[in-house]
């Protein structure tokens, strides 16, 4: 029973998270959601005996994707709405 | 002369290819139904590996593993392809921030450690869960660690290339070992040893502990070619 409402609870927190960073205009907390995301898969992968997977989810997807996104971000730009705002980046340069 | 050489050895290849397949029968029933049962009784019984997964990954399905790490180098080398007229120099790269004192002393304590649970994970990969991906992307982020603790931290793109290539090399010369004895391509011609030791399961250890070097040697030069990407 405990198992049941442990799944339940962490199949709720990834649909709420996965809706927050789509939702979520500010990229910065949309890829940490992201993270987040793996991070319960990871628990779901342990707890579904798949120890194998779980350790691939938490090297790649915790920390390797996560970090490449951010320099992603820190490379181009912080908010989603950011480049339609700013006119200078609306010409193509170049 | 090279082209002759060439020729030779897809001919030896293409005439192992078409006896392997000739013999194979594909389609029939028994590709369907026995091939679950095969597996778990194989691993314990014949292969002495405690862990099936492992088992499966290299032994049975050995010619897969060696199409994904395949897969992993040309997007990695594609991405390297892409970003390498536009990188800084080493140590001069302006994408991050400098870090503090804590996170540097911080993770140079802890990168060692990284380091040996990654090792611990690909050369243990059929005993415990892991294998040869699992612990080369935990070096990999050891390394990411590093990267992004010390601004002038670097790491040898042609050592990387080296170890990644003999790594590659190694992986498919093992495989081949298994034509000796009228075999197929990785099959597995070394003792299989006692069930729970570290000297067991044939040639899965020596897969294992390559493809970890492979995937290691990928991923951080991935890390590295994005981090000194120029804006």
């Amino acid at each position: 029973m405990i198992y049941v409402i442990l799944i339940i609870f962490l199949l709720l927190l990834m649909v709420g998270a996965a809706v927050y960073a789509v939702v979520q205009k500010d990229l910065l907390y949309a890829v940490i959601a992201t993270g987040v995301i793996s991070l319960v898969l990871t628990v779901m992968f342990y707890i579904l005996q798949a120890p194998d997977v779980a350790l691939t989810e938490a090297a790649i997807g915790v920390a390797l994707t996560t970090i490449i996104f951010l320099i992603t971000i820190r490379n181009t730009l912080r908010h989603e709405d950011e480049y339609y705002k700013n006119d200078k980046l609306k010409t193509p340069s170049k | 002369m090279r082209k002759f050489i060439v020729l030779l050895i897809l001919a030896v290849l293409g005439y192992f290819m078409f006896d392997i397949f000739s013999g194979l029968h594909l389609g029939e029933p028994h590709f369907v139904n026995g091939v679950k049962d095969f597996y778990l009784s194989k691993t314990v019984s014949d292969l002495h590996v405690a862990n099936t997964i492992t088992s499966i990954v290299v032994n049975f399905r050995g010619f897969d593993t060696l199409g994904e790490v395949t897969v992993l180098f040309l997007a990695v080398s594609a991405m390297g392809s892409v970003l390498y007229k536009k990188r800084h120099e080493a140590g001069t790269r302006t994408v991050l921030f400098a870090s503090s004192n804590i996170v540097r002393s911080g993770s140079k304590l802890l990168f060692p450690a990284i380091m040996l649970l990654g090792a611990y994970v690909f050369i243990h990969g059929h005993l415990s869960p892991g294998g040869g991906f699992q612990g080369g992307t935990i070096i990999a982020t050891g390394f990411l660690l590093m990267l992004l603790a010390y601004r002038d931290f670097k790491v040898s793109h042609h050592i990387l290339s080296y170890v990644e290539s003999f790594a590659g090399i190694i992986f498919v010369v093992v495989g081949l070992f298994g034509f000796m004895g009228g075999g197929t391509f990785l099959q597995n011609f070394m003792p299989a040893g006692e069930l729970n030791e570290l000297f067991s399961g044939g040639v899965i250890g020596i897969i294992y502990v390559m493809v970890g070097f492979k995937v290691a040697a990928e991923l951080t030069g991935l890390i590295y070619t994005i981090l000194h990407e120029k804006d």
